[in-house]
C-alpha cells in the first residue's frame, strides 16, 4: 500500500504521479471517482498522468492513445496493449494505491473476459 | 468498389487499410510496399532504437491478429512503377500489374542525400535498414560523428550519438537550426540543448566535399573548415516519392496535390501521409499520417469529398532527455512569449517551459519543452479555437 497524497491536494479533474518502479498515475475524475493505472503509456514512453482526463478515459499526451481507467484497456490506437490498474483507497483523508501483483496486464484482461 | 490498392506499407498506408475495413470495405485489399518489412514505426529509429533501448520488435505496428483481421494481400519488397491514365492499374517494379477500382497513394518520402559517390560511413536515417546500418557503426567504440542538418532527425541522431558516448558535431547551413519550424527565438533556445550536452554546433556552413577513398575520413565545409569524421549522418530533409506517378493524370508539385479531404484529381484516387499535399500543405508529421486516412477513405468510398482531413498540426521530438512538443500553425512575424516555466541563460530551465505564439491577440501555436501536462491543455484549446474560427467562417464568411 503506497501513500499518494491528501485527498484535498488532488482535486477533481487532476492527476498525481507516484514515482514507483514502474510509476503509477492516480486520477480523480470529475464524477469524484479515484483510479490508478500504470503511468507509462503501453505504446511509447509518455506519462499518462500528463494526459487529458475526460470522464473515465485518459488520453496520452504524446500520441493521443486513450485508456479506460476502469479496465486499463486502450480504447483507440496507437496503443494496442492494456496498462495495469491498481486499487485506490482513501484512509483518514489520505489517498493510497494498492499495487496489483507483478503480473501481465494482458492476463488480467483475459481473466476478466473469461469471468464475464 | 471491389478492389482497393494501398500503395505504401508504412504508417499512413497501414492506417488507410485499417480505415477501409473499419468503414465497411469488404472487397479485395492489396497493400504494396517497397520495403521488405511489415509496417513499422519510424520515430523511434533515431531515438530508442539507435541507442539500443528498444529492440526491433518494439517497432512493429501490427501483429498476427491484426494481419488476419485486415485480410489484405501484402505485396512487400516491390515498388510501384506507374499508375495508368485512368488510375485503374498499378504497375509494379517487377512487371506485375494490379487492376484496381480505388487507389490510396501512401508512398511517403525519401531521405535527401548529398549526392556524389557513396563512401562507407555515410548514412541517411529514414528506414529500418538505414537505422540498422548506422547502429552497427555506433557500437564499436568511440567515433567522430558529423551530423549534416540540424532539423529534427539530425538533432535526435546527434542526441542519441552523444548518449552513446561519441564525439558529435552538427553542421547546419542556416544561421540556426529549426528556424522554419520554431521561429528564431525558440530555435535559439533549442539549439542551446546541443551545446549544453557537449555536441558541437556549426552554423552558417554547408558541406562542400566529403573526404575519403573508400570510407569517409572528413567533411569539408563551404567556409573551408575540415571536420575529421568516422561516421557522417545526412539529415537534410526528405523528398516525396512521386516519381512513379509522373505519367499519371495526378497533379504533382512537391507531393500529390489534394483538396482538404485528400482527394486527388481522379475521383477514385486519394493520397495520405508524407507524399500528400493536402489543402496546400505537405506535413511530414506522424500525427498527420495517422489522422488523414480516416477522411481520405471516407471520401474514396463516397467518390467525392465529404470529410475534411485537416487538423491542427502537431509534432514532437525527444532530444537530450527533454521532450519538445509543438502544435499549431506559426507564421513569420508571430510574437512568442513564455507563459509557464522559464528560459535560463538562453536554454530551457530545469522545469521546462511553455511558449505561446501569438498574432493579433490570438494564439497561433504552442511549444512545450519538458512540459507535457501544460502542453496537453494548450493544444486542446488551440484545436477548439481553430474549429470555432473555421465554423464561424463557414457560417458567416460566405455571403448567401
Amino acid at each position: 500500500m503506497i501513500p499518494v497524497c491528501r485527498l484535498e491536494d488532488l482535486p477533481k479533474g487532476e492527476s498525481a504521479r507516484v514515482g514507483t518502479t514502474p510509476p503509477i498515475a492516480v486520477f480523480h475524475t470529475d464524477d469524484g471517482d479515484l483510479y490508478a493505472i500504470d503511468d507509462t503509456c503501453s505504446h511509447q514512453d509518455a506519462s499518462l498522468s500528463d494526459g487529458w482526463l475526460e470522464g473515465c478515459l485518459v488520453e496520452c499526451p504524446l500520441h493521443a492513445a486513450s485508456f479506460d481507467l476502469r479496465t486499463g484497456r486502450p480504447t483507440c490506437l496507437p496503443a494496442r496493449r492494456p496498462v495495469r490498474t491498481h486499487r485506490v483507497t482513501v484512509d483518514d483523508g489520505l489517498v493510497h494505491v494498492h499495487l496489483v501483483a507483478e503480473q501481465d496486464a494482458t492476463e488480467d484482461a483475459f481473466e476478466e473476459d473469461s469471468a464475464a | 468498389m471491389r478492389t482497393v490498392t494501398v500503395v505504401g506499407a508504412s504508417l499512413s498506408g497501414l492506417y488507410a487499410a485499417r480505415e477501409l475495413r473499419a468503414q465497411g470495405f469488404d472487397g479485395r485489399l492489396v497493400i504494396v510496399g517497397e520495403e521488405t518489412h511489415a509496417p513499422y514505426d519510424r520515430p523511434p529509429l533515431s531515438k530508442e532504437y539507435l541507442t539500443g533501448r528498444a529492440p526491433e520488435e518494439d517497432l512493429a505496428l501490427t501483429d498476427a491478429e491484426e494481419h488476419a483481421e485486415l485480410d489484405a494481400e501484402w505485396l512487400l519488397g516491390v515498388r510501384a512503377r506507374s499508375l495508368d491514365a485512368r488510375g485503374r492499374t498499378v504497375v509494379l517494379g517487377d512487371g506485375r500489374t494490379v487492376s484496381t477500382d480505388g487507389v490510396v497513394v501512401a508512398t511517403g518520402a525519401s531521405a535527401r542525400t548529398l549526392g556524389g559517390d557513396r563512401l562507407a560511413g555515410v548514412h541517411t536515417l529514414r528506414t529500418l535498414d538505414d537505422a540498422r546500418a548506422l547502429r552497427a557503426e555506433l557500437t564499436g567504440g568511440e567515433r567522430r560523428v558529423v551530423v549534416v542538418g540540424g532539423g529534427f532527425v539530425g538533432a535526435e541522431t546527434a542526441s542519441s550519438c552523444a548518449a552513446l558516448g561519441h564525439t558529435v558535431t552538427v553542421v547546419e547551413a542556416a544561421t540556426l537550426p529549426l528556424v522554419p519550424q520554431l521561429g528564431p527565438d525558440m530555435a535559439a533556445v533549442c539549439a542551446a540543448l546541443h551545446r549544453r550536452n557537449g555536441t558541437a554546433l556549426v552554423t552558417g556552413a554547408s558541406v562542400s566535399a566529403l573526404h575519403g577513398t573508400t570510407a569517409v575520413t572528413a567533411v569539408e565545409l563551404t567556409d573551408g573548415r575540415v571536420l575529421p569524421a568516422d561516421v557522417v549522418v545526412v539529415g537534410i530533409g526528405a523528398a516525396p516519392n512521386t516519381a512513379w506517378l509522373a505519367g499519371s493524370p495526378l497533379a504533382l508539385n512537391d507531393g500529390v496535390l489534394c483538396d482538404d479531404g485528400c482527394a486527388t484529381s481522379l475521383p477514385q484516387v486519394v493520397a495520405v501521409g508524407d507524399v500528400a499535399r493536402v489543402g496546400g500543405t505537405r506535413a511530414e508529421h506522424w500525427t498527420s499520417a495517422t489522422r488523414q486516412p480516416r477522411a481520405a477513405v471516407t471520401n474514396l468510398l463516397a467518390g467525392r469529398t465529404v470529410a475534411d482531413a485537416r487538423s491542427v498540426p502537431y509534432f514532437w521530438s525527444d532530444q537530450y532527455g527533454v521532450r519538445l512538443q509543438f502544435a499549431g500553425r506559426r507564421r513569420e512575424g508571430d510574437s512568442v512569449r513564455v507563459t509557464e516555466g522559464r528560459i535560463a541563460d538562453g536554454a530551457p530551465g530545469e522545469d521546462g517551459f511553455l511558449a505561446r505564439y501569438e498574432r493579433a491577440g490570438r494564439t497561433t501555436a504552442v511549444l512545450a519543452v519538458a512540459r507535457a501536462r501544460s502542453f496537453t491543455r494548450a493544444r486542446r484549446e488551440l484545436a477548439r479555437d481553430t474549429r470555432e474560427t473555421r465554423e464561424a467562417h463557414e457560417t458567416h464568411g460566405v455571403p448567401a
